[in-house]
C-alpha cells in the first residue's frame, strides 16, 4: 500500500514535469510574439543565475551579494576569447565556467572564515572591484566603459543561433541541464554537506565534514554556473558592458533566491518571475488593460450604456499607463517588503518547510503522544 | 607635505560623513543583527528634506540669521527622518524579527528601492542644487593647506553629535538599556527593558544622525541626487565593518579612517580617483583577513 | 597502550585557566566518567580533544599518534565522535538527514559522482540511507525519520545526537551531559544505551552531572576541579575520596 502511494506520488510529480516541459516547448507558439519570447530568454538566463546563486546562498547559507562578479568573469572570458582569438562560443562556455570557478576559489579562500555579515560586505566589495576593473580596463582587454562588441553567435553543425526563437530553445536546453544538475546536487552527499554547514557549521565540522572545502566548492560551482550564464548572455546580446554587472544585479539575484524560497528549486522560478518578469509585465500594463477592456466590451455592450463606462475605464487605464514607468520601481520595492512580511519563507519554500507546517498542525493534539516515546 | 595635510583634512571631512552614517548601521546591527540596507536612503532623504526646508526659508525672502535657520532646519530634518526610520522599522522589519537572517535583508532592499523611487518621483531624477553661499566661504591657511569654514563646521557638528551619542549610550540609563538589548533580547526583557521601545529608539538615533550627515553633504558638495544613498550607504557600511560592526567607537574610527585613506589613495596612487572605491574595498578585505571582526570588534569565542 | 592519551593538557581563555596540566588515559572498551563542579573545565577538555580549540600546551595522542593541530573534521575521521552539552542538531533538517551527516566522513562521492549519478554514487547513496536508518533504529527513532530535528521532543533530540555521532563509526564516543533534562525513565534508558554502545566495542568518555548515571555505568571516573584533576579511580574510590567530597561540598557552601 505504502509503496503504491509513494509510486503514485512520484508519478504525479513526473506528470507535472512532463506537462511543464511540454508547455515550455510549446510556449513560442502560444505567445506568437518575439517580444515575449525575448522576455522568456531573459527569464531563462536569470533563472540559471538564480539557480547558481542558490548553491551559495540557498544550500550553503553563505551571504553572497556579489554574484554578478562571477557572471561578469564568465561573460568577459567568452567575449575576450571570442573577439580576440576567434574561439567559438560553445568552446568558450566550459572555459568561462572553469575560469569563473578558479576566480571564485582564489577570492573565497581567504574570506571563508568570516562570519555571515562580514562575508556579505566582502562579497559586495569583490563585486565592486571587479566592476571597476572592467570599467577602468588597466590591461586594455575589457574595453572600458564601452565594453566589448561584436561577439559571435553560437553555432554548431552549421546551425547558427541568432533568432529570438532559436535562442529560446538554446537557453531552454541549458536551463534544463542546470535543473537536472541542481536537482542531483541537492540530493547528493555534497549537497547535504552544504545544508549541514548552513544549519550549524561547528556541528558539521565535528561530523567530519571539511567545512572550508565544502564552502569553497559551493563558491566554485556557483561561480562556474554563473560563468555559463555569462557565456550565454554575451552571445545573446553580442555586446557586453560593465554596468550590466553592477551591484544592483547582484541584489536582483539575491532577491530571486530569497523571494522564491531559500534553497528551493521551484522557488527560483517563482523568484525570477517576481524579480525579472513582473517588472516587464508592469511595463505592459496598459496593453493588458486594453485587452481586458476588449473582453468586457461584449457583456457591457449587452447591458447598454457602455460608452460612458468604457470612456471612464480607458481614461483611468491611460493615466495609469502614462505613469507606470515612474511608479513601476516604487511598486516593486513595496511589493518586495510586502512579500517578505506575508511570506518570509518565500513564495515556494523548500519541501522541508511544508514538513514543519504539517507538524505544527498536528502538534497540538499529538504532542502528548509523541512525547511518550 | 602641504598636499598631504590638505588631503588629510579633506579626508577627515568625508570620513565624518561616513562615520555619521556608519553609526546608524552599527547601532541597528548591534541591536537587531540586521544590515539595514535602507539606511543610506534615509541619509539621502535627509539631504532632500534639508534642501526643501532651506529653499522654503530662502523662498520666503529671509536671508538674515541663516545660521540659526540652519540649526532649526537641522533639528526639524533629524526629527522627520527619525520618524521615517521608526515607521520603516514598524512596517518592514518588526514583522520579520523571527523570520531568519535573509528575509529582513530582502525587505530592507525593498525599502531602499521604494525610498529611492519615491524621492525620484517627488524631486525628479536629475541632480538638485543646494543654494550657494549659505555658509560664508571663509578659508584659513594652515601650514600650506586650505581649511574652509564648511569643513570646520562639518567636523565640529559631527564630533559633537558623535560625542553626544557616545555619552548617551555609555553613561545614561537608556543607553545602558540599548547595550543590554544588544547583548541579549531575552535577558534584557527579563531585566524589565522594553525591547521594542529600545529598537524604536535605535531607529530614531541612527536615522537622525544620518539625516544630519545628509544635509551636511548637501551643503558641502552643493548637489544631491536620488541615488546618493547607495554610494554613501555602501561606504558607511564598509566603515562600520572596518571598525567592527555593532561597536559605536568602531564606526567612528572606521569612518574617519576610510575617508582619509580614500582621499590619500585618490591623491597619491596614479589614477587613484578611478580606483578610489576599489581601493577602499581592498583595504577592508585586507583588514578582515587579518582581523576577522574588524579593528575594534571583539573576538567572539563561540560558546559551545 | 591506552587508546587515548592526554598529557599535561593546558588551555586558558584570557586570564582564566580552564584546563591545567591535565593527564589521563582512556583504555579501549571502557566507560570513563568525567565529573566535577560547574566550570571545572570538562567541556573544554572535549573541545580540545575534538580540535575545536587548540591547546596552549600538552599532548593528545590517539593510538600513539598525536592529534594536536588537526582540524575537527580530521579528528572525527580518525574515530573520535562527540555530542554537545547544548544540543547541536541541524534544526531544520529531518532526523534521517541529521544521521546521514555522520556518514559523510565514511563515504566519498564528490561533485562528478553527483552530477553524472554514477553507479558507484547511487550505491553509496543507498548505503548512506540504509546505514542512517540503522542508527535511527538503534536509538529507537525510526518512527521519526521525517520529523525535523527541532520539532522532536527534548529527550529524542538527545538520542538523535547520539545516533548522529554513532553514524561516524567512532572508536571513541564523547558524550557531554547526555542525561541533562531527561526524566527518570529516559535516564535509565540512556544508561542502558550507553552500556550497549560500550559493549559494541566503542570506548566512551562521559561528562555527566547526574551521579546516579556516572556512578552506575562508569568503569573509572576522573574528577576535575578548576581545570585540575583531583582524583581518579573506580566509582567507589572516587566517592570516598576526601578531596572530591571537599570540591563538591565547597561548591555547595557558596
Amino acid at each position: 500500500m505504502e509503496a503504491w502511494l509513494s509510486y503514485l506520488r512520484n508519478l504525479d510529480k513526473r506528470i507535472w514535469y512532463v506537462l511543464l516541459l511540454l508547455f515550455a516547448l510549446a510556449f513560442p507558439w502560444f505567445i506568437q510574439s518575439n517580444y515575449w519570447i525575448s522576455v522568456a530568454v531573459v527569464f531563462g538566463i536569470w533563472a540559471i543565475l538564480g539557480l547558481s546563486l542558490n548553491i551559495i546562498v540557498g544550500y550553503a547559507g553563505l551571504f553572497q551579494l556579489g554574484h554578478a562578479a562571477f557572471w561578469a568573469v564568465g561573460a568577459y572570458t567568452t567575449a575576450i576569447l571570442n573577439t580576440r582569438y576567434g574561439i567559438p562560443i560553445l568552446v568558450c562556455m566550459p572555459i568561462s565556467a572553469v575560469i569563473a570557478a578558479i576566480f571564485a576559489i582564489l577570492i573565497s579562500r581567504p574570506i571563508l572564515h568570516l562570519r555571515g555579515d562580514y562575508l556579505c560586505i566582502v562579497t559586495i566589495g569583490f563585486g565592486e572591484i571587479v566592476r571597476l576593473f572592467l570599467f577602468n580596463d588597466p590591461f586594455g582587454i575589457t574595453g572600458g566603459i564601452n565594453g566589448i562588441r561584436g561577439i559571435d553567435r553560437p553555432s554548431f553543425f552549421g546551425i547558427t543561433i541568432n533568432t529570438p526563437l532559436s535562442y529560446y530553445y538554446y537557453v531552454l536546453f541549458f536551463l534544463l541541464i542546470t535543473l537536472v544538475a541542481m536537482q542531483r546536487l541537492e540530493n547528493s552527499r555534497l549537497g547535504r554537506a552544504w545544508t549541514y554547514v548552513r544549519e550549524d557549521e561547528t556541528a558539521a565540522e565535528t561530523m567530519g565534514i571539511d567545512t572550508v572545502r565544502v564552502k569553497m566548492l559551493a563558491f566554485a560551482i556557483g561561480a562556474a554556473w554563473a560563468g555559463v550564464a555569462g557565456n550565454i548572455y554575451a552571445s545573446r546580446y553580442t555586446v557586453i558592458a560593465p554596468e550590466t554587472f553592477s551591484f544592483w544585479n547582484s541584489v536582483v539575484m539575491f532577491c530571486i533566491v530569497v523571494l522564491g524560497g531559500t534553497g528551493s528549486i521551484p522557488g527560483i522560478f517563482v523568484g525570477t518571475i517576481g524579480m525579472v518578469v513582473l517588472p516587464e509585465l508592469l511595463r505592459e500594463l496598459p496593453l493588458l488593460t486594453q485587452a481586458f477592456l476588449g473582453l468586457l466590451r461584449a457583456p457591457l455592450g449587452a447591458l447598454g450604456g457602455f460608452g460612458a463606462v468604457e470612456q471612464k475605464l480607458m481614461m483611468i487605464s491611460k493615466s495609469i499607463a502614462d505613469n507606470i514607468p515612474m511608479w513601476r520601481m516604487l511598486i516593486f520595492g513595496a511589493a518586495m517588503v510586502a512579500m517578505m512580511i506575508f511570506r518570509p519563507e518565500g513564495l515556494w519554500p523548500h519541501w522541508r518547510y511544508r514538513l514543519e507546517l504539517r507538524r505544527e498542525e498536528e502538534a497540538a493534539p499529538a504532542s502528548v503522544g509523541t512525547a511518550g516515546h | 607635505m602641504d598636499i598631504l595635510l590638505q588631503q588629510a583634512i579633506n579626508g577627515l571631512t568625508i570620513g565624518a560623513f561616513y562615520a555619521l552614517i556608519a553609526l546608524g548601521y552599527t547601532m541597528v546591527y548591534g541591536v537587531l543583527k540586521l544590515i539595514n540596507f535602507a539606511h543610506g536612503d534615509l541619509f539621502m532623504l535627509g539631504a532632500y528634506m534639508g534642501l526643501t526646508l532651506i529653499s522654503m526659508y530662502l523662498g520666503a525672502g529671509m536671508t538674515s540669521g541663516i545660521i540659526w535657520a540652519l540649526l532649526v532646519i537641522f533639528i526639524l530634518v533629524m526629527i522627520a527622518v527619525a520618524i521615517a526610520g521608526v515607521i520603516m522599522e514598524r512596517v518592514a522589519y518588526r514583522p520579520l524579527r523571527r523570520a531568519g537572517r535573509l528575509a529582513p535583508v530582502v525587505s530592507a532592499l525593498g525599502v531602499s528601492i521604494f525610498l529611492e523611487n519615491a524621492v525620484m518621483i517627488i524631486y525628479g531624477p536629475r541632480y538638485r542644487m543646494y543654494p550657494k553661499g549659505l555658509i560664508p566661504e571663509i578659508q584659513w591657511n594652515i601650514a600650506g593647506a586650505q581649511v574652509t569654514l564648511m569643513q570646520v563646521l562639518t567636523l565640529v557638528i559631527s564630533f559633537f553629535l558623535m560625542g553626544a551619542l557616545y555619552y548617551f549610550v555609555h553613561y545614561t540609563r537608556l543607553g545602558t538599556a540599548i547595550r543590554a538589548t544588544a547583548i541579549d533580547h531575552d535577558v534584557a526583557r527579563l531585566m524589565g527593558i522594553n525591547v521594542d521601545a529600545i529598537v524604536s529608539l535605535v531607529f530614531i538615533l541612527g536615522p537622525a544622525l544620518g539625516a544630519a550627515g545628509g544635509i551636511m553633504v548637501g551643503l558641502y558638495y552643493g548637489r544631491i541626487n536620488f541615488v546618493l544613498g547607495w554610494g554613501y550607504g555602501l561606504k558607511a557600511f564598509t566603515a562600520a565593518i572596518l571598525g567592527g560592526i555593532g561597536n559605536i567607537p568602531g564606526a567612528m574610527v572606521g569612518g574617519m579612517l576610510l575617508g582619509i585613506f580614500e582621499t590619500l589613495a585618490a591623491g597619491y596612487i596614479p589614477q587613484g580617483g578611478a580606483w578610489k572605491d576599489a581601493i577602499s574595498f581592498f583595504l577592508l578585505i585586507l583588514i578582515l583577513i587579518v582581523r576577522p571582526t574588524g579593528l575594534l570588534g571583539e573576538r567572539v569565542v563561540e560558546k559551545l | 597502550m591506552a587508546l587515548l592519551e592526554v598529557k599535561e593538557l593546558t588551555k586558558s581563555f584570557g586570564g582564566l585557566v580552564a584546563v591545567n596540566g591535565l593527564d589521563f588515559q582512556l583504555h579501549e572498551g571502557e566507560i570513563l566518567g568525567m565529573i566535577g563542579p560547574n566550570g571545572a573545565g570538562k567541556t573544554t577538555v572535549f573541545n580540545l580533544i575534538s580540535g575545536i580549540y587548540p591547546p596552549d600546551r600538552g599532548e593528545i595522542k590517539l593510538n600513539g599518534r598525536s592529534i594536536i593541530g588537526l582540524k575537527p573534521h580530521q579528528i572525527t575521521e580518525m574515530g573520535i565522535a562527540r555530542t554537545f552539552q547544548t544540543i547541536r542538531l541541524f534544526p531544520n533538517l529531518t532526523a534521517l538527514e541529521n544521521v546521514m551527516a555522520g556518514l559523510h566522513c565514511r563515504t566519498k562521492a564528490g561533485l562528478w559522482g553527483a552530477l553524472l549519478r554514477t553507479k558507484a554514487q547511487r550505491e553509496e547513496e543507498k548505503f548512506i540511507r540504509e546505514k542512517a536508518r540503522y542508527y535511527l533504529k538503534l536509538m529507537a527513532l525510526e518512527e521519526h525519520e521525517m520529523v525535523l530535528a527541532k520539532n522532536l521532543p527534548y529527550g529524542l533530540q538527545r538520542r538523535l545526537e547520539i545516533a548522529r555521532a554513532l553514524a561516524t563509526s567512532p572508536r571513541i564516543l564523547m558524550l557531554d551531559e547526555p542525561a541533562a533534562g531527561l526524566n527518570e525513565q529516559e535516564t535509565s534508558e540512556l544508561m542502558e544505551t550507553i552500556s550497549q554502545i560500550r559493549d559494541s566495542g566503542i570506548t566512551v568518555l562521559l561528562i555527566e552531572h547526574d551521579m546516579k548515571v556516572v556512578m552506575g555505568i562508569s568503569d573509572r571516573i576522573i574528577v576535575l576541579d578548576n581545570g585540575i584533576k583531583i582524583a581518579e579511580g573506580t566509582p567507589e574510590e572516587v566517592q570516598n575520596n576526601p578531596r572530591v567530597i571537599e570540591a563538591y561540598l565547597g561548591k555547595e557552601e557558596e
